[in-house]
C-alpha cells in the first residue's frame, strides 16, 4: 500500500467517523424539535400542565443535543475541503449550491429562534413562543430536505454535464429531486423521529421502573408508544420502497446488501444470514430462503435479482459489510414493531403501566433507534462504493492532491480524542438529565426525597429551565 | 446585459464574513477575556449576554465556507488544504466552546473544568482563525487550481502575529460589548480592561499593516502610489481616530460607543485587507473569475441568496431586539 492509498484510507475513516458522530444528533434534534412543538402545542390547546413540564424537560436535552449537533456539523462542512478538495473542485458545483441553501434556508431558522425558544420565556407572550419553536422545527426538516439531496445526488447523479473536469450542473430541478431522493428523504425523516421517540419511550420506562407514576412520566410513554405503533409500520412501507428505487438505479449496492453473487433464473432466494467473502466471491454459511429475495426486491415470484458477480471487481461495494449493516438495521425496525405491537396488547389490558418486563424492554430499547440509523447509513453509504459520485467519480479520486498521510493521521487522532472527551461527555450529561427526569408535580415532590424540586414555587413562575441549584454532575 | 456574478458573490461572502468576524468575534472575546473575571456569578452574566446569540453568529462562519464551498469551489479546495491544520485546530476550538457553552450552566462539580473548556476554545479558534487569515494576506501557492505548497506553509512568524493580533481585535469586541451589556462593579472592571486592550490592538493593526506592505511590494505598490494613496488615506486615520474615541468614551463612561467604534475598527482593517487583495481570492494570482463555479451554480445559488438573506437579517435582529438591554446577575429565564 503506497502513501496516497494509506492517506486515502485515513481519510475515509475520518469522515466514517466524524460524520458517524454527528448525524446522531442531527437526528435527535430533528425528532426532539417536533416533539417539542407538539407538547408546546397541546399545551397551548388544552392548558394542562404536564405539557408545559415535559417541553421544558426536553427542550433542556434538546438544546444539549443541538449544540453537539451543530459543532460536529462545522468539522463535516470544513472537511470536504481539508481531505476532499478533489470532490469539491469537481463537484462541488452541485453539492455547495445544496449546501449554501441548507445553511441559508435551515440553520439560520433554527439558530434565530433557538434562543426565542430556550430563554424567551419571559421576554415574549406564548403565542410568540409557540412560533419560535415552530420555526426550530421547521428548520431542522428544511435541513434534512437539503442534506438528504445533496447526498441521494451522489447516489443518484442526474441533471448534469461534465465540461474540462469538471460538473456544470445543467438542471437543478433534475438535481434536487433526483430519483433517490423522495425515498431518502422520508426514510430518514421518520428514522429520525423514531430516534426520538425511541429515546422518550426508554427515559419514561426508566421512570416507571423506578417506581414514578405521575402524569408527566405517564403521558411521555404512551405517546412514544402511540408514535412508534404509527410510525414503524410505516418505516417499513416506505424501506421496502426505497429498496425498490435502488435495485433500479444502484443494483449493485442491492446485490452486496444480500451477498449474492449469481443472478439466479426463475426466482432468487433470500440470504438470510451468512458470512459474504469477497475475495472468493461466495457467501459462506447462507441459510437460504427460496424465492424469498424476488418478492421482498421484485414483489413477484420469479424476479431477477443481478448478482455481484455482474459486475466488474473493480466496480463492487464490500458486501461483507453491508450485509451485516442492512441486517442489523432490519432486525432493529422489526423488535421495534413489536415493542409497539406489544404496547398496544398491554394498553387494551390497561397493564401499559405496570407490566415491568414490558418497561424493561422499551427502556432496552432506548438505543435502538440511533442503531438503526447508523447502520442504516452504513449500508447506502458503504453500498455506494467505490463511487463517491455514482458512477461518475471514484473515492479514490475526491481526496484533496496535496494531503498527506501525516496530516489525516494527525488529524484523525485529534478528532478521536476530541469527540470521545467532548461528545462522550455531552452524551452523558444528557444520559444524566434523561435519569434525572421531568420535575415532580408539587403535591408529590413534598416527602420525596428528589430534594429541591421546586416546593413552593409558581407552577408558572418564570424560571423553567435548570436553575444552577440543579447541577448534572452531583 | 451581462451580470458580473463573480462580483456580486464576492460582496456577499465579503459581507457574510464580515457578518461572522462582528458577530462571533464578541462572542469569543467573552471567552478571551473570561480569565480575568471569576468573582462569584461574573461568568454567569457573561455568558447570558449572548447564550440566546451565539449559535446564530456561528452560523455566518458555516455560511461563508458553505457559500465558498458553492461559488469559489476552486479558491475552497485550495484554501482548506493549505491552512489544514490551522482549520483543524479551528473546529476543535468551536467544538469545545460551543459545547461548553451549553454543559457549563448545568454543571456545577465540573464547573471549572468547563469553563477551561471554553477560554481554551475560544483562544484556540481565535488564533487559528488569525493565522489562516494571515495565511491568506500572505498568499498561496497554486498551480493549475490546485493547492502546491507545503504541509506547514502556514507556519510563518507574520502568520502567527496574525493570530495574535486577532486574539486582541475579538478580546476588544467582548469586552467592548460587555461595557454595553453589562452594569455596575462588572461594568467599571469592563472599562479598565477597555483601555490596554485598545491600545495593544491599535499597536497590532499597524504592525501587521506595515508588515504587509514591507513584505508584499504588489500590496505596497496599490497603498503608496498616487493617486491610490489619496483615496486609501482615510482608512488608517480613521483607525487612529476610532482609537482616541474608544479611549475618551470609556473614560466619560459611556455605554454603547466603545462597542461601536471597535466594530468601526474591524470594519476599517477588513476593508484594508480587501483592498490589499482584491481582486484575487487567493492571492497573489488566483482571482474571483478564474475561482469561480460554473454560472448555472452562482445563479442558482444567487436566487435563494437574494431571498433568503435579507429574511434571515430581519429575524436575527429580532432576536438581538428581544434580548435587548443590560443583563444583570440572576436575572430569569436564562440557563
Amino acid at each position: 500500500m503506497n502513501v496516497s492509498e494509506t492517506a486515502l484510507l485515513l481519510a475515509r475513516w475520518q469522515f466514517a467517523f466524524t460524520v458517524s458522530f454527528h448525524i446522531m444528533f442531527p437526528a435527535i434534534s430533528i425528532g426532539l424539535a417536533s416533539f417539542l412543538a407538539v407538547l408546546e402545542g397541546l399545551w397551548l390547546k388544552t392548558g394542562k400542565v404536564v405539557y408545559k413540564e415535559l417541553f421544558f424537560f426536553w427542550s433542556k436535552i434538546f438544546a444539549v443535543g443541538f449544540a453537539m449537533g451543530v459543532v460536529s456539523g462545522v468539522v463535516m462542512s470544513y472537511e470536504f475541503g481539508t481531505n476532499w478538495a478533489g470532490f469539491s473542485a469537481f463537484a462541488g458545483s452541485v453539492t455547495g449550491p445544496l449546501l449554501a441553501f441548507e445553511v441559508m434556508t435551515a440553520f439560520f431558522l433554527e439558530a434565530g429562534f433557538l434562543g426565542i425558544m430556550l430563554f424567551g420565556w419571559t421576554r415574549v407572550g406564548p403565542k410568540a413562543h409557540f412560533f419560535a419553536t415552530l420555526m426550530v422545527a421547521t428548520g431542522t426538516l428544511i435541513s434534512t430536505f437539503w442534506i438528504l439531496s445533496s447526498n441521494s445526488w451522489m447516489q443518484t447523479p442526474q441533471g448534469y454535464e461534465v465540461l474540462d473536469g469538471r460538473i456544470v450542473p445543467v438542471d437543478w430541478l433534475k438535481i434536487v429531486f433526483n430519483p433517490s431522493f423522495p425515498y431518502r428523504l422520508v426514510h430518514m425523516a421518520l428514522a429520525a423521529f423514531i430516534v426520538a421517540a425511541m429515546l422518550v419511550g426508554a427515559c419514561a420506562a426508566w421512570h416507571l421502573l423506578r417506581g414514578r407514576r405521575d402524569a408527566g412520566i405517564r403521558k411521555s410513554f404512551s405517546m412514544a408508544l402511540w408514535m412508534i405503533l404509527v410510525v414503524v409500520p410505516i418505516q417499513i412501507a416506505a424501506g421496502d420502497a426505497h429498496g425498490l428505487n435502488t435495485r433500479e438505479h444502484q443494483p449493485a449496492k442491492i446485490a452486496a446488501i444480500e451477498g449474492l453473487w449469481e443472478t439466479e433464473r426463475g426466482g432468487t432466494s433470500l440470504n438470510l444470514i451468512g458470512w459474504p467473502d469477497m475475495e472468493n466471491e461466495t457467501t459462506h454459511f447462507a441459510v437460504k430462503v427460496p424465492h424469498l429475495g424476488s418478492l421482498i426486491l421484485t414483489h413477484s415470484w420469479d424476479g431477477e435479482i443481478q448478482g455481484l458477480k455482474s459486475f466488474p471487481r473493480e466496480d463492487r461495494p464490500n458486501s461483507t459489510i453491508v450485509f451485516w449493516s442492512f441486517r442489523i438495521m432490519v432486525g432493529m425496525g422489526l423488535l421495534m414493531l413489536l415493542l409497539a405491537l406489544l404496547g398496544l396488547l398491554l394498553r387494551r389490558n390497561a397493564r401499559l403501566y405496570e407490566a415491568r418486563w414490558f418497561q424493561r424492554f422499551a427502556l432496552l430499547m432506548g438505543p435502538s433507534g440511533l442503531i438503526a440509523l447508523l447502520a442504516g447509513w452504513i449500508t447506502t453509504e458503504a453500498g455506494r462504493q467505490p463511487w463517491v459520485v455514482y458512477g461518475v467519480m471514484r473515492t479514490r479520486d475526491a481526496v484533496s492532491p496535496s494531503v498527506t498521510v501525516d496530516q489525516v493521521g494527525t488529524s484523525l487522532m485529534i478528532f478521536i480524542m476530541v469527540y470521545f472527551l467532548v461528545f462522550g461527555t455531552g452524551i452523558y450529561y444528557m444520559l444524566k438529565l434523561m435519569a434525572k427526569g421531568p420535575d415532580l408535580p408539587r403535591d408529590q415532590a413534598e416527602g420525596s426525597s428528589s430534594g429541591d424540586t421546586g416546593l413552593g414555587r409558581d407552577r408558572f413562575d418564570h424560571r423553567p429551565l435548570s436553575r444552577p441549584t440543579d447541577p448534572i454532575d452531583e | 446585459m451581462h451580470i458580473d456574478l463573480p462580483m456580486i458573490w464576492a460582496a456577499i461572502i465579503g459581507f457574510g464574513v464580515f457578518l461572522y468576524v462582528m458577530l462571533d468575534g464578541f462572542d469569543l472575546g467573552i471567552g478571551l477575556i473570561f480569565p480575568f473575571f471569576d468573582r462569584e456569578g461574573e461568568r454567569e452574566v457573561m455568558l447570558n449576554t449572548v447564550a440566546p446569540v451565539w449559535d446564530g453568529n456561528e452560523t455566518w462562519m458555516v455560511l461563508g465556507g458553505a457559500c465558498l464551498y458553492a461559488v469559489f469551489p476552486v479558491a475552497y479546495a485550495v484554501l482548506l488544504p493549505a491552512t489544514y491544520l490551522p482549520i483543524i485546530a479551528m473546529v476543535c476550538g468551536l467544538i469545545f466552546r460551543g459545547v461548553a457553552f451549553e454543559i457549563r450552566a448545568k454543571a456545577r462539580r465540573t464547573q471549572h473544568l468547563w469553563d477551561l473548556a471554553f477560554i481554551a476554545g475560544s483562544g484556540v479558534a481565535t488564533f487559528a482563525q488569525g493565522v489562516i487569515l494571515g495565511s491568506l494576506l500572505q498568499g498561496i501557492d497554486v498551480r493549475d487550481g490546485k493547492f502546491v505548497g507545503g504541509p506547514f506553509d502556514w507556519f510563518s512568524p507574520f502568520n502567527l502575529f496574525t493570530g495574535i493580533g486577532l486574539l486582541l481585535t475579538y478580546a476588544t469586541l467582548g469586552c467592548g460589548w460587555l461595557l454595553m451589556k453589562t452594569e455596575g462593579e462588572l461594568q467599571r472592571r469592563m472599562a479598565v480592561l477597555m483601555r490596554p486592550l485598545t491600545l495593544c490592538l491599535a499597536a497590532a493593526v499597524g504592525i501587521v499593516s506595515i508588515w504587509t506592505l514591507l513584505g508584499q511590494p504588489g500590496v505596497a505598490d496599490r497603498w503608496l502610489t498616487m493617486p491610490n494613496l489619496l483615496f486609501f488615506l482615510p482608512v488608517p486615520v480613521l483607525v487612529l481616530a476610532c482609537v482616541i474615541g474608544i479611549l475618551t468614551s470609556v473614560r466619560r463612561g459611556a455605554d454603547r460607543a466603545p462597542f461601536l467604534l471597535t466594530l468601526a475598527i474591524v470594519f476599517l482593517g477588513y476593508s484594508g485587507l480587501l483592498i490589499s487583495i482584491f481582486p484575487n481570492i487567493i492571492p497573489p494570482s488566483l482571482t474571483i473569475w478564474e475561482a469561480s463555479a460554473p454560472r448555472s451554480s452562482q445563479v442558482f445559488t444567487l436566487v435563494g441568496a437574494a431571498i433568503v438573506i435579507p429574511i434571515i437579517l430581519v429575524y436575527t435582529s429580532l432576536a438581538y431586539w428581544v434580548f435587548r438591554g443590560k443583563v444583570r446577575p440572576g436575572d430569569e429565564g436564562y440557563h
